[in-house]
């Protein structure tokens, strides 16, 4: 899962190689910094061009590393960010400042050259919504296939019945229209167009929230066996703490715009830094069920993304609050002799089970973290 | 890790959207209706000895009878041969008429819904004032400016009608690039030009054929307007318009000369009104 | 179906079947349900989509949509038996006893209507208050469902309001008549993890305050674990599986819900994998023969293809609807067994 050459998938094809002719070999796969991105709202149009209108402000200044073939979750809840990140990242939305490099080589926020367009690729969450009605599979795939000359016009064909292959499903499946497939297999399809064009990047926008719980199984074992045998290098978005850590190495948690912790993800469920992430852990329901008379782990309602507070954004939901963090906004700074934990918070939680740490904290004791 | 083999999920639904096509009555009755009159004036020459254009004053206004069989107008043209090739050239201007509106309508529309900013506002605000004059009225002034005839038809119906599929185009497009294919296909590095033509415009199109159904049927009442003002199709062709037209001063002594033509616009106008309908109804998204 | 008296139970439904009539043939939603909900208590019903659990409760509350029917079966709240009531009697009953919470509250609230008088509605209309007694009650409630500013509030209108604090507002319409059951139908499924915490945490409470019952219909395993009691397990419009909570998902007696619990990523352990359940959901034009569940069990034998089983009593209060449950137990645990 860490090997940084891509190795041969089980069937034998060598699968085009990523766009690599500009590839640093060290390091990490891709380097993001200082990442705006804002939606205008409203206004009277003699406001836009003044240029007076309110900001949402999606993504708040982010910085993000990503290593070859890891697993990155970026998990957080409805108005972090993470969709608009992650579709910044693959070119979907223009960046208002900041820049992505991917293997050193930088690219743009909005419409990108084909060739930079290839190295990044999405799978997304609606698999109702995300083919084409009107084109087969094969036609889908022959025509990402041709425009971007993954391979020789005599190979398109015999290429795409490999992507099909790869992802599960059978050679016949290209003459079919999503219509006639259920939403598991869907996704299978999403995904294998996805590695169509060999990115260096995967991105997965919540590929599994759709699905019932029997079919999300399927997709995510499929996810963990492309990585394994491909290397491929996978940004899982995500609400589902469980989903992630099934499936990631690392996470990064963000609220409000921010990335607020990032850790190695036995060490993010055992042992997290930031109030939020303490907060966000207590709260998912558990099989083994906790003290339902305790109060809820994070009161009250997310801040408008248009008003974020001033200092740390998470304080007026924080238990632990203080005046320092009204009028500082906290960077990402490192836990004390673990450089790959870092928590945005003046006051991080430095002990696994404690007294101030929120409900649901004995269930947490019960988990040694166990190798996966 | 085990191969998914195919699972069809609904072939019944697509088949059942395929089997329903004659299960609809308004469909059917104005395909047929159609169908009667499309054979009718296309096969004219098989069905009248006649030409319509040549002039008998020998035997002008006779009633119907064993020669003539719905008798002979003022100038002793045989109106039964006038009423099938007038059909045939109403219809066949209408048909073609109905096409240049669509594809410019189209394409302007794509653009603005799917660019937006500044190309929607211009191309809107055009269709804004195109919409503010009433439709007669337009066409009457341009055909007059342009002068009479089958060209100058084109023309003002053209620059007149693209607007209604402008703005069909454009709000389809506007809810449909927000749907995640959309967002793929961006994604997979295709160009503006080739999402929008191949793969918004084949979803969103289906609006744009119903609405020229009825757009036809407009198209026909405007020619057959205009002729009856002697704008539109020049003497000696025939058409309905005209026979209309002349056909009024004998309405006390000789009805059927302005009547059946007027029949003729109803029941053509009724078959496509009918196509229309029935299309709208079984091409109707969402539709279980 | 579990003997006891009458009393115990709120709500008694039994061989519940509700069909829908389609044009490609007879849709059998609902499939011979019975279920019983104590007072006071909370009661899960999972299942996958197209399992039948939300017609379940449609027809409990007697909003099926125009196509589908009641066949058969009883549906008892309180002594009566819903089914052949008019709609007038009904209208009389929901509000009062019943009432149901949604998925989405921006489509169940009136967007032109203030918040507070949806509020009052119900005890204007069932309780006969009089409208200030009513918005007295509206207030009360709203601070009772925890929603702050609650005076200030009652004159907001829905799309003024977060989407948990619109769910609250849901519940507090719930609430508003003192019901002695109220229906969910995945009232947390489209909020935030710390959102849905902090409404399961308060149905929690109001459940123990007032001692309503509850009828929770969800896909979502541990947030039943969490809320209910007790849990039925419904899979191709019939119920597979019932008992205790903890002893359900310790240790399942029927091969779906283990199927279920073995397919899902936990997240409190990590698994060495997870094992999907093959197959898709089954017809409920033409179900299988036999068990509905056969084509996709792994224990499947050849009784399984023949007849029908029936709901069978185990000890404990549990039931299960496998011939062959024994077979569960083999694994012993949720955990994936290595592949």
């Amino acid at each position: 899962m860490t090997g940084p050459e891509p190795s041969m998938p089980p069937e034998g094809v060598a699968l085009a190689g990523p766009v690599s002719n500009d590839e640093t070999d060290t390091g990490p796969l891709l380097v993001a910094t200082g990442l705006k991105v804002g939606f205008p709202i409203g206004g009277s149009i003699a406001a836009r061009l003044r240029h007076e209108q309110r900001v949402l402000r999606a993504v708040d200044g982010v910085d993000l590393e990503i290593e070859r073939g890891e697993a990155l979750a970026l998990v957080g809840e409805s108005g972090s960010g993470k969709s608009t990140l992650a579709r910044a990242l693959t070119g979907l939305v223009p960046l208002d400042a900041g820049e992505v490099k991917l293997g050193g080589r930088v690219l743009k926020g909005g419409r990108r050259s084909r060739a930079d367009q290839r190295r990044v690729q999405m799978v997304f969450q609606d698999p109702y919504s995300s083919l084409n009605p009107r084109l087969t599979v094969g036609g889908m795939l022959h025509e990402l296939l041709r425009v971007h000359h993954i391979v020789p016009r005599s190979e398109v064909d015999s290429y795409s019945r490999e992507l099909v292959r790869l992802v599960g499903l059978d050679p016949d499946s290209l003459q079919a229209y999503p219509r006639q497939f259920s939403g598991g297999q869907r996704q299978r399809v999403a995904i294998a167009r996805a590695l169509a064009l060999s990115p260096g990047l995967l991105v997965a926008d919540e590929p599994v929230s759709a699905l019932d719980v029997s079919v999300q199984a399927t997709i995510l074992n499929l996810l963990q066996d492309l990585q394994a045998s491909l290397g491929l290098t996978l940004l899982l978005i995500s609400h589902n703490l469980a989903v992630v850590r099934h499936l990631c190495d690392r996470v990064a948690v963000m609220y409000l715009g921010r990335i607020i912790e990032v850790a190695p993800t036995e060490e993010l469920y055992a042992a997290p830094r930031h109030p939020y992430t303490a907060g966000l852990l207590a709260a998912i329901p558990r099989m083994t069920p906790s003290n339902e008379d305790e109060p809820p782990a994070v009161e009250g309602d997310p801040p408008s993304p248009l008003r974020i507070p001033a200092g740390c954004r998470f304080r007026t939901r924080c238990p632990i609050a203080r005046e320092r963090c009204e009028h500082e906004d906290p960077e990402l700074t490192a836990a004390p002799g673990r450089p790959a934990h870092v928590a945005a918070c003046h006051f991080p939680l430095e002990r696994p089970a404690s007294a101030t740490a929120p409900a649901g904290a004995t269930t947490k004791e019960q988990t040694s973290p166990s190798p996966s | 890790m085990s191969a998914a083999s195919l699972v069809t999920v609904a072939p019944e639904r697509a088949q059942a959207r395929k089997s329903g096509w004659y299960r609809q009555p308004a469909l059917l009755v104005g395909l047929i209706l159609l169908a009667v009159i499309l054979f009718m004036v296309i096969a004219a020459p098989l069905l009248t000895s006649y030409n319509p254009v040549t002039q008998d004053l020998g035997a002008t206004l006779t009633g119907p009878s064993a020669h003539h069989l719905l008798g002979t107008d003022q100038l002793g043209r045989d109106t039964w041969s006038r009423l099938l090739y007038g059909g045939r050239v109403d219809l066949q201007v209408a048909f073609i008429a109905v096409l240049f509106p669509f594809v410019l309508g189209t394409i302007l529309g794509s653009l603005a819904g799917y660019f937006g900013g500044w190309v929607d506002l211009i191309i809107m605000r055009v269709v804004d004032i195109v919409v503010a004059f009433p439709f007669y009225v337009l066409i009457i002034a341009l055909v007059f400016v342009l002068g009479p005839g089958e060209r100058s038809i084109y023309i003002a119906i053209t620059v007149v009608g693209w607007v209604s599929y402008a703005r069909i185009i454009r709000g389809e497009i506007l809810v449909a690039k927000r749907q995640e294919y959309v967002l793929a296909a961006q994604s997979g590095g295709l160009s503006n030009l080739r999402i929008m033509g191949r793969h918004l415009l084949p979803n969103v199109i289906t609006q744009a054929i119903i609405y020229a159904m009825s757009d036809i049927v407009q198209d026909i009442l405007a020619i057959v307007t205009l002729s009856y003002l002697g704008l539109g199709i020049q003497p000696p062709t025939p058409d309905w318009g005209s026979m209309i037209a002349n056909g009024q001063n004998f309405l006390t002594t000789h009805w059927q000369l302005t009547t059946l033509p007027g029949l003729a616009v109803v029941v053509t106008g009724l078959a496509l009104s009918l196509i229309g309908d029935g299309l709208a109804d079984l091409l109707r998204p969402g539709q279980s | 179906m579990t003997a006891g008296p009458a009393s115990s139970n709120v709500l008694e439904v039994s061989d519940l079947r509700v069909e829908i009539s389609t044009r490609r043939g007879v849709v059998h939603a609902v499939d011979g349900v019975s279920l019983e909900v104590p007072r006071g208590e909370a009661v899960g019903l999972v299942g996958e989509s197209g399992s039948g659990k939300s017609m379940t409760l449609k027809a409990i509350l007697g909003v099926l949509p125009p196509e589908a029917k009641v066949r058969a079966g009883q549906i008892v709240l309180d002594g009566v038996d819903l089914v052949p009531l008019p709609t007038s009697a009904l209208n009389r009953i929901r509000g009062p006893k019943l009432s149901m919470i949604f998925q989405e509250p921006m489509s169940a609230l009136n967007p032109v209507m203030r918040v507070g008088w949806q509020i009052a509605e119900g005890p204007r209309v069932h309780l006969g208050y009089s409208r200030s007694k009513a918005a007295e009650r509206a207030v009360e409630l709203m601070r009772r469902v925890g929603i702050p500013d609650a005076e200030r509030r009652f004159r907001a209108y829905p799309h003024e309001f977060s989407g948990g604090m619109r769910q609250r507002v849901m519940i507090a319409i719930a609430l508003s008549c003192d019901p002695e059951v109220i229906l969910c139908d995945e009232p947390t499924t489209a909020l935030d993890v710390t959102i849905q915490d902090q409404i399961l945490r308060l149905l929690h409470r109001l459940c123990k305050e007032s001692g309503v019952s509850l009828l929770f219909v969800t896909h979502d395993l541990p947030v039943v674990a969490q809320l209910c009691q007790s849990v039925a397990v419904m899979y191709g419009g019939q119920i597979v599986e019932q008992g205790a909570v903890e002893q359900v998902f310790a240790q399942p007696c029927h091969p779906y819900t283990l199927g279920l619990l073995r397919s899902a990523p936990d997240v409190e352990q990590v698994r060495a994998s997870l094992v999907p359940i093959p197959g898709s959901p089954p017809s409920l034009i033409s179900p299988p023969a036999g068990c509905r569940f056969h084509p996709r069990c792994g224990f499947a034998e050849l009784d399984c293809t023949e007849q029908m089983p029936e709901l069978r009593l185990l000890p404990a209060g549990r039931s299960t609807r496998c011939l062959h449950y024994e077979r569960c137990l083999e694994p012993l645990t949720a955990e994936g067994a290595a592949r």
